[in-house]
Order: structure tokens, then sequence, then C-alpha cells
């Protein structure tokens, strides 16, 4: 077990793993989306209470669960940076925090378009969307803190304590926030909670949920294959991959 | 169909949140893309040089 | 060296620093009054709606002056190398970050609870409530350095660093604000303020135990 994950803590095998990877990941993510936006937008039933606008949930609530999952797997990271010095891990980092922050931006964006027609605001002071929007400045600030040193793997290093710091928040800046918006009344029934869920628009949202992750995966070894190019530009498996290229790369 | 992209008067709403994640989604599955193509090629061009530079003509 | 000697060496070399740059160090406090300040102008003199945001107001203000006077800690440190060698001579790094902490606490925390007293009798504050919100900032402002401490650790010597210690450490500073200013509010409407109060022991005595850690290691990483 330890040996196939030392042979992936190597830049060249994960660069190819990442491109085999790729070959089918990417079609498995459309074809995922493709028939979960397809259920969502035409086979799911109309809503009784919410109409058709509930069909955002098919985008909001993916982007959501994405905004967490990411930040996780970026925490999962920042141990192995600390701890091993995984020099895939600080990559992986570096490349998750903008796909993070897309999906926190993503799931602000379209539970403030949601709650429009529900709720007659643009902007409601729920807890979970005001959770979302501090995720969002954790995001930012990761990425600032990269942007703002000049050497990758100490900016990488960096942003592994800063991310474990968030982790540790996270639990606390969401109870506080929950705590501070009861106190305040805000609206008792969370619209974004879900009573039992017809079958048929569950399927959808799954199928959405997994696409998205898969989307992730596919930016994110995009991203990766570029960043492990820099990090070992002056090396000879580089070089091969560099000469041996003609036109578009193998795959997105 | 009208009545599809109607989405029971919610149009605007449902479309705009779709569009936007259509956006999104593409941005990040688009430029890094180009990012990539832009690195090899850089890399590229930096090989071309040295090995121009190591063998006189 | 043991480890209240340490402490001791670093918290009279923060002393002494200070007292170096004795401007540097009234800079915060005056931006925490000034900033206060400006609420009335914003709102009117009206002290009834005063007091009502004063709470919330004095809060704000002292979180954005802790993460402007935070920014400071290591950078002579780091400037002149004794960061470094006090990284290479075995010291526990942990423990100076925590007598950082401490330094900082005394040098920025405790004259903006201080000034706290003036400034919450001017937006008209009863005695009831100022206790409260004093007990808040109290434990409150520990945990504003010790948080500050870590961020100004990742970020020493960045250009930049000052608007950046406070772009990442505001987010962190929420729940703080969350407690600190629900306490007050309470007290305000009479109600008991303590479950808001133990909690912000609790986010304290959190502190107390996992930012020396980050501090080390943030400082390690950025010496490396």
């Amino acid at each position: 077990m330890f040996d196939f994950l030392n042979k992936y803590a190597s830049l060249m095998h994960f660069y190819r793993l990442s491109r085999r990877l790729s070959q089918w990941l990417a079609p498995l993510t459309a074809v995922l989306m493709c028939a979960g936006v397809v259920g969502g937008l035409w086979f799911a039933p109309t809503d009784y209470q919410q109409g058709d606008s509930f069909r955002i949930i098919y985008i909001h609530v993916p982007s959501a669960w994405m905004s967490l999952f990411v930040y996780m797997s970026m925490a999962g990271a920042a141990v192995s940076i600390l701890v091993w010095r995984v020099k895939v891990a600080e990559i992986a980092l570096r490349c998750s925090a903008p796909l993070g922050a897309s999906f926190t931006f993503l799931a602000l964006v379209t539970g403030s378009i949601w709650g429009k027609p529900m709720w007659g605001t643009w902007w409601v002071w729920d807890a979970r969307l005001t959770s979302e929007l501090i995720l969002l400045f954790l995001y930012l600030g990761i990425m600032a803190l990269q942007n703002a040193i000049e050497d990758r793997r100490v900016a990488a290093r960096a942003a592994a304590v800063l991310t474990l710091i968030g982790v540790v928040n996270i639990p606390i800046i969401h109870y506080s926030v929950e705590w501070w918006s009861t106190l305040h009344q805000g609206p008792t029934v969370s619209k974004f909670d879900r009573p039992s869920i017809h079958l048929h628009m569950l399927i959808p949202l799954l199928l959405m949920s997994v696409g998205f992750t898969t989307f992730y995966i596919s930016a994110l070894m995009v991203r990766m294959r570029t960043e492990i190019l820099r990090y070992d530009r002056k090396t000879n498996w580089v070089r091969e991959i560099v000469t041996t290229h003609h036109g578009s790369p193998s795959s997105v | 169909m009208s009545e599809f992209l109607a989405m029971g008067g919610y149009a605007i709403y449902v479309w705009s949140s779709y569009a936007i994640a259509v956006v999104v989604l593409g941005l990040n599955a688009i430029l890094p893309v180009r990012t990539e193509r832009r690195e090899i090629a850089e890399l590229q061009r930096a090989i071309n040089a040295r090995t121009k530079h190591d063998t006189p003509s | 060296m043991s480890p209240q000697a340490l402490v001791c060496a670093v918290l009279r070399r923060e002393f002494r620093r200070t007292a170096r740059n004795q401007s540097e160090a009234g800079h915060p406090l005056i931006f925490f009054v000034l900033a206060v300040m400006l609420f009335p102008f914003a709102l009117g003199p009206d002290t009834a709606l005063l007091s009502v945001v004063a709470p919330g107001v004095i809060w704000v203000a002292a979180l954005l002056a802790a993460s402007f006077s935070v920014e400071g800690l290591f950078r002579s440190d780091f400037a002149d190398g004794s960061l470094e060698l006090m990284a290479l001579s075995g010291a526990p790094l942990a423990l100076v970050g925590l007598a950082k902490a401490l330094a900082h606490w005394l040098v920025a925390g405790v004259p903006v609870l201080l000034l706290t007293l003036p400034l919450a009798v001017g937006l008209g504050l009863d005695p009831g409530v100022l206790a409260i919100l004093m007990a808040s900032l109290a434990l409150g402002s520990g945990c504003m350095s010790l948080l500050g401490t870590s961020i100004s650790a990742l970020t020493v010597g960045l250009r930049g660093s000052g608007m950046l210690v406070a772009l990442l450490i505001l987010p962190l500073y929420i729940p703080l604000l969350i407690f600190g200013a629900s306490a007050t509010a309470n007290a305000a409407l009479g109600l008991s303020a303590a479950a808001e109060l133990y909690f912000l022991a609790g986010l304290l005595v959190l502190a107390l135990t996992l930012t020396p850690w980050a501090t080390a290691t943030a400082l390690r990483i950025r010496l490396s």
C-alpha cells in the first residue's frame, strides 16, 4: 500500500497517472452532468411548494457540498505536506484553492438567486449562506498568502498551516454563525432543508453531486499537471514530455 | 417547449443560475487547459533556446 | 533555559522593543479610538441609538486594531536575524510564540481594554452592560493576540503583509465577534450573558492550546 502511495508521490508518476485518469474522467463528468441537468430540469416533477424554482437545487447543493469537500481535501493535503513533505500534496493544495473558491462563489450566487423568489430579497443572513460567505474568504486568504510568497514550496507549506488553522475554525465558525442567526431571529424554516424527497428529484441531485466531484478532480488534474511541469522543469522527464509534445495535450 | 423555458414563472432565476454555473465551470475547465498549453510552449521555447546555445551552428 | 526564564526573556525583549518604538505601539490604539469615534459622526449624536450599536462598534474596532497591531510582532526579529538564532538555539519555538502573544496582549490588548472605558461612557453604555463588554473583550483580546501571533508568523517579512494579516485574520475573528457582541446584547436586554462568556473562555483555552504549535510551525516554514 505504501509502495503504491510512494510511487505516486513522485511527480513524474503522478503526471502520468493524471494523464490516464483525465482521459476517462472528463467524458464521465460530461455524461454525469448532462444526465443530472436533463433529469433536474426535465424529469424531476415540479415542487409542490416552490414551483420550478427549486430546480436551482441541482446547482446550489452540489456546489455547496463541493466547497466543503475541496476544503477537507486541502486539509488532508496540508497534513501530508507538514508531516511528510509530499510534493504532490503541495501542488494539490495550491491548485485546489481556486476550485474551492469557485464552488463557494457558485453556491453563494445560486443561493442568493434562489432566495429572491422564495424570500423576496437578494440576500438573507441565513446561517448556512453566511458560513459559506466566510468560507469564501478563507479560500481567498489561502490564495492570497500563496501569491505573496515567492518560493512556491514555502508558499504551499505556509498555506498548509493556514488551511489547518481554517479547518479547526470551520466548525467553530459554523456553530457561532448558527448561534448568531437564531439569536437575531432569522427565518426559522431554512428553505434549504429538504423534506422527504421524491426519488425523481433525488436522482438528478446525486448525479450532479458525483458529476461535480469528478469535475473537481478533472479540473484539478489539469492544473496540477501544469504546476508539476513548473516544479520539475529542469528534469529530463519533463524535457522529454515537452519535446515529444505536438499540438494539443492528449486530453483535458 | 415554451412552458419548459418559462419554468413556471421562475425562468429568470432558474436559467440565470444555470447560466452562471456554465460560466464558472466552463472557465474552470477551459482556462487551465490554455495555461497548460502555454506552459508547455514556454518550456519548448526554453529548451530550443538552450540547445541552440549549446550547439553553435 | 527554563520555560519561565524563556518567557521572561521574550517579554523583556518585547517591552524593550516597544519602549524604543513607543509611537509605533501607540498607532493601533489611536486607530481604535478614531474608528469608534467615526460612528457618532455617521449615525448622529443621539445616545439612545449609539448605546445600542456601541458594543458592536467597539468590538469591531478592537478586532481591526488587533489585526493591525499584530503585524509587526516578528518583523524586527526577522529582519535582524534574531528569529533564526532563536530557531537554531533549540529553544522551543512554541513557547516563544506563546510569550510573544502574551507580550502583544499586554502591550496592545490591555490598553484597548482600558480605552474601552471612556469610549463606552461616551457612547452612553450602562455600567452593567459595560461590565459584560469588558469581560467579553478581556477574554476575546486574549484570543485575538494568540491567533494574531500565528498569522503574523505566517506572513512575516512579506510585502504588503499589513493588509494581508488583516485579510487572513478577520474571518477567523468572526466567532469572537459573534459571542462578544451577543454577550453585551443580552446584557443590554437584562438577560444572562453567561453562555457567550463561557464560549469565549472556551475559545481562549483552545487558542492557548493550539496556536503556539501553529506559530512555531509557521516560523519554521518561513525561516527555511
